[in-house]
């Protein structure tokens, strides 16, 4: 076989071609590998984080939004032919900076990106938006964090933070991703669903830089984000302010609603901390700081706190004596300080007088009658079912149970029942003058702040409450009381329009004298609780006006002694504040905010 | 206007029309790269490259219109005048040149750039095939092999000296001329082989290298005379490939450190970075890949378009091809350029002057090694070695350099009737 030269080089030409034709048909018609990787290369799913809801105050003072911040990003390894000169101009900082933060961002990494600048300020972004095309590896991280105008309501508005993992698992929706924010607390957390919004997924083309070229096939698989819903919240953001500036230095709380809606007026929880801490790339180091502090300042008072109520009880119990009709508003009781001591009052006292002097021995007298009305065969029986028929009458007032407030981590505070005193004694071990400390609301009863408050509008409503909540609205659609469920007592209202006129007494010429506002009928009831830890709880809970109610509040202040001083006098400035919009009495706001209850 | 007329009635038309619809094709494309590209909106169109493409195209016809002045003579009589003037050029730009990415290969005149390389390929051809033209000349002997060793080495030494190993491999294209006209094929067999696998060792996966070897032989031993000898040799050589192969891997991969390697496989293209040349040829595989059957359609590409191709104006413009036209559009292309390159050998086998013919062989040497190269790289069958792709790359110097080649062929041509046969014929 005899194959000329020219031949073998024409062979060589056409055989190469033949090959360039075989390999582009495999990676070009048959692999569609390329093809997917084409698009990898320049389609870049972009998730659009909606906006999360905002929340106002009940006068539409906005109390949470978010604010877009800037960070300046830098890949060192993309950085290329950077005028470090105008780079540094247009950004404000000096040379020495520039190398110092670079270097450091590459001892980090030189691939993955590093924060050059932290929050770059709208107006500086705005400027250098245009220059990143000459800016070759850096770029704009813009997000949002929560900003509150105002540093108040903290405990109450919550903060937002990453998911957890076992969150994420709980997540039956699988909307959440790693990373994603959520509410962790406060309404932040029990409106997440509401405040989150839903996430928007766009499909943009890009070139090699990064720069956005268009959308991917017109937009057409794009999805809108859309914002979170907006909250109107009941809180009167002046009264809540006004009421944090009291409580300064205090431990305590201060819950105010109004009676006739059940709609959260104010909610102080003291020590409070700055609500703008708890935000952003700050979270975890403030966070750390707050959760270490022996004052616990994360702690939420009002709802997590509980207490022995102390005298204010007394209210309770004369209210379920004159029901069970073991007294009557005429039923007198000479106090011979005995069993428990009172302090000097006038002698012998009606029920009306019983509660204006808060006298111990009669409330024993009553809680006494309403256990062992009448003699009987079988005491230790008896006592114990008259018992568990009086907790009955105690839950009604909404004690011992959740309110259902639009919150987490709500207590449910602690009625004593015949079944615990067995378990603790023992049965049959136990008599009516065992558990005696209950009649002055000491010993093993707790309730906590709001459901005093909630006591309160129960006293101001003369024997009904609408469930306490926080928010007036979602979106546009408002919420009214009759969705979140009256409650009522068995109580006939005469008696309540009993026990009311009396704790007006109790303001006018009792122990709450320094709630007594001239041209408004305070009423209310003062408490001071034996504890423990330290020195008496000071305890007010109240209503004003007397006839049309429009303010029920309590008031706890941790060891701050009797409840005629501290408790009474922040209760009466905060109705004050509310009703009449100033401060008259500068001589109580001064004792208050001076903070010596000692005289 | 005797002899011009005889110019036209032998002309071929053919070859002529082949090249201008590469031209053509070439310069839409090149419209296409810039179309979309974010500087090219701003800019005139005489500053885009489709622009100044299209003002050297107007400069080839007047190349083309001088030609057609200039016979046969002028060139077989100044063939060396011109090879001693590029050879001048090139060393010029090795003195005062200026680098252009990573090659000291360009000579500035006032606003006008240009790059001798591409004209020493051309009059290096033309030296080779004046010195072919003494009839006394055999290949078969030892000085005459090293007269043209010499004639070929001495531009490329130069060209090295410049740094631009690409286009210094581009020379190796004469031996086809050399083949041609009478050398023995064992040493060319030897000395390319012994190159080539050096170079594919740094770039090829060694199993297909063992493979292609194997391959290789034994086709070779299937369409050979199948003597004992024969066989022998070729088993020999075979080995002889594998073992070298295979030492070459040891050395590199177990004495020399990753930073050393990544050294020796930059040194085949200083323009690239060793680590990115991977990147590149992965994106141009994906921009070709993704063109489909029918392609992404004229400026639709967006793989070229959104610069993942780098440098897709000059040594990746078949990228832009493939995306856009998709294998239809390749196959075409391919096919056109084959037949070009048949053609031109078809042309050079007619010569009568042994002068036109070994100056023939040279053009079609020339353009294909170009265009192996080139397209080979964008596929991933090459290494990334930096050489335009004729008549299709961005760039004044390359288009001219080559239509230059092609028309002094085609003025030869066309007065090949004019000379008795002289050419010996030994194949």
């Amino acid at each position: 076989m005899y194959i000329s030269r020219s031949r073998i080089i024409q062979v060589i030409v056409v055989v190469v071609g033949v090959i360039f034709i075989v390999k582009l048909f495999l990676i070009q018609v048959l692999s569609m590998e390329y093809r997917l990787a084409a698009e990898k290369n320049v389609v870049q799913r972009v998730v659009e984080y909606p906006y999360r809801g905002l929340i106002y105050d009940r006068n539409g003072q906005l109390l949470v939004y978010n604010e877009p911040v800037y960070d300046l990003m830098v890949i060192p390894k993309a950085v290329k032919h950077l005028d470090t000169v105008s780079f540094c101009q247009d950004f404000g900082i000096n040379l020495q900076e520039f190398s110092k933060t670079l270097q450091k961002a590459r001892q980090y990494s030189s691939i993955i990106p590093s924060v050059f600048i932290h929050n770059i300020d709208h107006k500086t972004w705005a400027q250098v938006q245009d220059l990143f095309v000459d800016y070759i590896g850096f770029f704009i991280n813009a997000r949002t964090v929560r900003r509150y105008p105002s540093p108040i309501l903290a405990h109450t508005l919550g903060y937002v933070g990453e998911i957890s993992t076992t969150q994420l698992a709980l997540d039956t929706t699988l909307y959440y991703k790693q990373g994603d924010l959520v509410g962790l607390s406060g309404l932040e957390r029990s409106y997440e669903a509401c405040l989150k919004g839903k996430r928007g997924i766009r499909y943009k083309v890009t070139d090699v830089h990064g720069l956005e070229k268009g959308s991917f096939q017109e937009g057409t698989l794009d999805s809108l984000s859309v914002p979170g819903q907006n909250l109107v919240a009941t809180i009167d953001a002046a009264l809540q302010l006004y009421g944090e500036q009291l409580m300064k230095n205090k431990i305590g709380s201060i819950v105010a609603i109004q009676p006739y809606t059940g709609e959260v007026l104010a909610m102080i929880s003291a020590p409070a901390y700055d609500p703008n801490l708890l935000t952003g790339k700050k979270f975890s180091t403030y966070f750390a700081t707050l959760a270490e502090d022996s004052l616990a300042p994360l702690f939420n008072r009002p709802l997590m706190a509980m207490y022995p109520p102390g005298s204010i009880f007394k209210l309770v119990q004369a209210l379920i004596g004159l029901q069970e009709s073991v007294i009557h508003t005429n039923t007198t009781y000479s106090c011979n300080k005995r069993p428990i001591k009172c302090h000097p009052h006038p002698s012998p006292v009606d029920l009306g007088k019983a509660i204006q002097y808060s006298c111990n021995p009669y409330f024993y007298y009553v809680f006494r009658k309403i256990l062992i009305p009448n003699v009987s065969q079988n005491t230790h029986a008896d006592t114990r079912s008259r018992l568990q028929r009086w907790a009955s009458y105690v839950r009604q007032f909404g004690l011992g149970q959740q309110l259902g407030i639009d919150l987490p981590h709500e207590k449910r505070g602690f009625v004593p029942d015949a079944k615990f005193y067995d378990q603790c004694y023992g049965p049959k071990m136990w008599n009516a003058s065992t558990i005696r400390s209950l009649d002055i609301g000491q010993g093993e009863i707790l309730v906590t702040p709001l459901q005093m408050a909630n006591l309160a509008a129960i006293f101001a409503n003369r024997g009904y409450y609408y469930t306490p909540h926080v928010i007036k609205s979602i979106g546009n659609q408002p919420i009214d009381c009759q969705t979140v469920g009256k409650h009522e007592t068995v109580i006939e209202k005469a008696h309540f329009d009993f026990i009311a006129r009396n704790m007006r007494h109790v303001v006018r010429g009792g122990s709450a004298w320094r709630a007594n506002i001239e041209g408004i009928s305070v009423c209310g009831k003062t408490g001071t609780v034996e504890n423990r830890h330290g020195p008496d709880h000071s305890v007010f809970m109240g209503f004003a006006p007397l006839e049309t109610p429009q303010i029920a509040i309590a008031v706890y202040v941790e060891h701050a002694g009797w409840g005629a001083r501290a408790a009474t006098a922040i209760a009466g400035l905060m109705i004050e504040r509310y009703l009449k919009g100033k401060i008259d009495r500068h001589q109580i706001q001064n004792y208050v905010l001076q903070g010596d209850f000692s005289h | 206007m005797k002899l011009e007329n005889k110019i036209w009635t032998n002309f071929d038309w053919p070859l002529l029309l082949l090249y201008i619809s590469l031209v053509i094709f070439g310069c839409v494309n090149l419209y296409a790269v810039d179309h979309g590209t974010f500087f090219s909106s701003s800019l005139s169109i005489f500053s885009s490259s489709f622009g100044k493409q299209c003002l050297w195209i107007c400069i080839t016809i007047v190349i083309f219109v001088i030609s057609l002045f200039l016979d046969t003579r002028f060139y077989r009589s100044l063939a060396y005048a011109f090879y001693v003037l590029t050879l001048l050029f090139a060393l010029g730009a090795l003195i005062w040149g200026v680098q252009v990415g990573g090659h000291r290969s360009w000579l500035q005149w006032g606003p006008i750039q240009f790059q001798p390389t591409e004209f020493t390929k051309f009059t290096c051809a033309l030296a080779l095939a004046k010195y072919l033209d003494q009839s006394t000349i055999r290949l078969t002997q030892r000085k005459t092999q090293l007269i043209l060793c010499f004639i070929i080495l001495l531009p490329v030494g130069l060209i090295l000296l410049q740094r631009d190993i690409g286009s210094s491999l581009v020379f190796s294209a004469f031996i086809i001329v050399l083949y041609r006209e009478g050398l023995p094929p064992m040493p060319i067999l030897i000395g390319e082989a012994i190159l080539v696998i050096i170079v594919l060792t740094l770039f090829i996966n060694r199993i297909y290298l063992i493979i292609g070897a194997l391959g290789l032989g034994l086709t070779l031993i299937g369409i050979g005379k199948r003597t004992f000898k024969e066989i022998f040799t070729v088993t020999l050589i075979t080995l002889a490939i594998i073992g070298l192969e295979e030492g070459l891997h040891l050395v590199i991969n177990q004495v020399l450190k990753p930073y050393q390697q990544n050294r020796i496989k930059a040194l085949v293209d200083p323009n690239t970075d060793a680590l990115s040349i991977s990147w590149n040829v992965t994106q141009s595989k994906i921009a070709i890949g993704s063109g489909g059957l029918w392609g992404k359609g004229f400026l639709q590409g967006t793989q070229t378009k959104y610069g993942f191709v780098p440098e897709q104006r000059t040594d990746f413009i078949f990228s832009t091809i493939g995306e856009e036209y998709g294998w239809v559009g390749t196959f075409i292309f391919i096919s056109v350029f084959i037949g070009l390159l048949l053609r031109i050998l078809y042309i050079a086998e007619r010569q009568k002057l042994r002068f036109a013919r070994a100056y023939g062989y040279g053009v079609a040497g020339v353009l294909f090694v170009h265009f192996m190269i080139n397209v080979g790289m964008t596929l991933g069958l090459m290494p990334v070695i930096g050489i335009p792709l004729p008549f299709i790359s961005y760039g004044g110097s390359s288009l001219c350099a080559f239509s230059m080649m092609l028309f002094i062929l085609l003025r030869f041509d066309a007065e090949r009737k004019y000379y008795l046969s002289s050419a010996q014929n030994f194949s």
